[in-house]
């Protein structure tokens, strides 16, 4: 899968999750930058990209990412695995 | 985790749009039939904000919606569990406001009366224990465990008159012996398999209900519904993505408590019972049993309807047929297991299948959301969803194997309980059927009403009954003048106190025993008696049973020394029917409110008891 169709996806379920339709993904964007994104919502976000592109992120590599762009090369590894 | 009877709408995302900008009346349904679909766990978010936000909007309850309020008290991380449930809640017709105990504090909350749980004032407390916080310890054990639970469930019980749910353990430890891990005594995998057959019978006695988590997660087993690593990380037992199908569960059991499970299955009968279509087949054509792959499943599915009616569901035809057709295989089909009288109200007619759900629930004298409707075509099913968003439509797979366990896992009967007229309420929707055809004949009705041979007999409230009085006063809703819902102890309560005068009226007639049809409760004051409780089952309609009731109660006060009966309407949706009751019966009228809550009034010492076309006995029962 392309990066750009990661991303297109993943600002979808960002704009449901933190409820905000202006929202955009990119790569430097911190849960720092989104009023609604907290600790529950955080879980809420990584268990719908998982089921969105049908994968399962280990403890260590939740733990690696600091920001969306981490996150989006997370996904691809699993996603090329 | 897919909720597989709920429909997939493709245009949910854009559905959700167009609701929000709908009013309030109309607001409601749309998201309630948002909430009827599959949904991905980001749409699920979305619809418990636009929900949670309608909800506070509208003030007061969303049109159509019960509301209730559920404590959950957790041993670790509840955190996604309210959304499961508050969407789950508005799929049963519910608006379920969420209180969650801080972070391990159930305990705490439970005996500290300043607590926000006190504050909160629970309609249900959830009790949602984690199997590590019971089980885990070097020296765990199940009694341990179980007198735990039962401190916290006799506290809640006299703090609150609550529904009780009760969570069991996961079973998510894993096994150091193996097969045999029973003959490892201190194994924690044992004490949770101990706490959980416990668990079965103590809270039947303790009056609890179970949320049976160890059962349904073992659908898609535990590793569906556990992860260690989000444990770990987050301290939470029950994986987020298994909450829409957690909080469907515990919606069920508190709609179930509240009269709101679903009555009657009505069922197609080609590819639905049987395999292939009778008008073109045959009797010799159709798919059924003998052997066949395909009709054993079919024979199958007839069993599970069956073992339905046992414990008190009806069944109900509706199929596109000539009623001949329809009606041959129930007689000559040696392999058919459901038979004509297991059906109460059989419909076979080339009419639209929304018109006869409507007949149906009429003759049978139940909600239109009282039906659940299997159908293995989907054209039919959709034009359902459209005409009658009301009745339950699971979505049907194209096995027919799989039938049973899509209607099951949809938990649309969701019982508490089961009494000995459940298990003959099949039989007596039949006679009831028999009753009506027999009054199409008959114009003089009083001599129809002769006919029958009734006898009533109204005692007090007793302990044998008490479980079925309960579960009338929970789940009437036509013929109830203030749908007030009690629990078994606060019944208990009015039974014993001498400042209550209880009736539970049976009636039998000549086609047999009607069970109980009516309760009744008054609250004595002085010279005044208050009706605060009168429910009567839509089954004994038209037979004058209510001027029979008031004879009885009119006795009763008078030998308490009460000289003033009251009487009292609280309009809802479904009570139209009585809104003019205590007029009908001689009451004038005290006040009505703007609401149309109204208060009416009898005076004793000039009322005569009316003359009814039944025997009545009214030997006081024993209050033991």
């Amino acid at each position: 899968m392309q990066q750009q169709e990661i991303y297109t996806r993943l600002t979808k379920i960002i704009r449901d999750v933190f409820d905000d339709e202006s929202l955009v993904a990119t790569p430097e964007m911190t849960a720092a930058d989104v009023a609604e994104w907290d600790s529950v919502n955080h879980i809420t976000l990584v268990v719908a990209i998982e089921e969105e592109f049908g994968i399962k992120f280990k403890t260590a590599e939740l733990e690696k990412m600091k920001n969306v762009g981490q996150m989006v090369e997370g996904i691809e590894r699993k996603l090329s695995a | 985790m897919v909720l597989s009877w709920l429909p997939i709408r493709e245009d949910w995302d854009s559905r959700l749009l167009a609701a929000k900008s709908l009013a309030t009346e109309s607001l409601g349904a749309a998201l309630r039939d948002l909430a009827t679909s599959r949904m991905e766990v980001s749409q699920l978010s979305k619809l418990d904000r636009a929900f949670t936000r309608a909800v506070s909007a509208s003030g007061s309850e969303l049109a159509g919606l019960g509301s209730i309020r559920l404590a959950i008290l957790g041993s670790a991380t509840t955190s996604h569990l309210p959304a499961g449930i508050r969407v789950a809640g508005l799929r049963h017709g519910l608006a379920i406001e969420v209180y969650e105990a801080p972070y391990g504090m159930y305990w705490q909350e439970l005996m500290d009366t300043s607590s926000g749980l006190y504050s909160f004032q629970p309609d249900v407390i959830l009790l949602a224990l984690d199997a590590r916080h019971l089980a885990a310890a070097q020296d765990a054990t199940s009694e341990a465990a179980i007198d735990l639970m039962r401190s916290c469930w006799r506290q809640a019980r006299s703090s609150f008159s609550c529904q009780i749910l009760q969570q069991t353990l996961l079973p998510v430890f894993p096994r150091l012996m193996g097969n045999n891990e029973s003959r490892m005594t201190h194994s924690s995998a044992t004490i949770v398999d101990q706490i959980n057959q416990s668990l079965r019978t103590e809270s039947e006695t303790e009056g609890v209900d179970l949320l049976a988590l160890d059962t349904f997660s073992a659908v898609e087993g535990i590793a569906a519904w556990h992860e260690p690593g989000i444990w770990h990380r987050s301290k939470h037992e029950v994986h987020p993505r298994a909450t829409q199908l957690y909080g469907d569960q515990v919606a069920r059991l508190i709609a179930s408590a509240r009269g709101r499970s679903a009555k009657c299955l009505v069922l197609d009968l080609d590819n639905t019972l049987w395999g292939g279509v009778i008008g073109d087949d045959g009797l010799e054509g159709i798919v059924l049993g003998q052997g066949n792959g395909i009709g054993e499943a079919f024979v199958d599915f007839q069993r599970y309807a069956k073992g339905l009616t046992d414990r008190g569901v009806i069944l109900a035809v509706c199929s596109k047929n000539d009623e001949k057709n329809a009606l041959d295989p129930f007689e000559r089909h040696p392999e058919m297991v459901l038979k004509r009288d297991h059906i109460a109200c059989f419909v076979a007619n080339w009419n639209d299948k929304a018109s006869n759900l409507r007949s149906i629930a009429k003759t049978l004298n139940i909600g239109i959301d009282s039906l659940v409707f299997a159908d293995d075509n989907p054209v039919e099913r959709a034009l359902i969803r459209q005409e009658l968003p009301l009745v339950r439509v699971p979505e049907m797979p194209e096995d027919p194997a799989a039938y049973i366990s899509t209607i099951s896992v949809a938990g649309y009967f969701e019982g508490l309980r089961v009494t000995d007229e459940d298990k003959v309420r099949s039989q007596l929707y039949q006679q009831n059927a028999e009753r009506t055809r027999l009054m199409e004949s008959a114009t003089d009705m009083e001599g129809y009403l002769h006919s029958l041979r009734m006898e009533m007999s109204a005692l007090s409230f007793d302990n044998i009954g008490l479980a079925r009085i309960t579960q009338l006063i929970n789940k009437t809703n036509q013929f109830n003048l203030m749908t007030e819902r009690l629990s078994e102890a606060e019944v208990a309560k009015r039974m014993q106190d001498p400042n209550f005068i209880t009736l539970q009226v049976r009636l039998t007639d000549r086609f047999g025993d009607n069970g109980i049809i009516a309760i009744l409760i008054a609250a004595i004051r002085g010279a005044e008696a208050d009706i605060e409780t009168w429910l009567m089952s839509c089954r004994v309609l038209g037979r004058r049973v209510e001027e029979a009731c008031l004879n009885v109660m009119a006795e009763r006060c008078r030998e308490a020394g009460v000289q003033r009966l009251i009487g009292r309407f609280r309009p809802t949706e479904k009570n139209g029917m009585v809104r003019d009751l205590y007029s009908r019966l001689g009451f004038t009228l005290l006040a009505e409110d703007p609401d149309k809550n109204s208060s009416w009034l009898l005076d004793l010492s000039a009322f005569e008891p009316t003359s009814v076309p039944m025997k009545t006995n009214t030997l006081s029962g024993v209050t033991v």
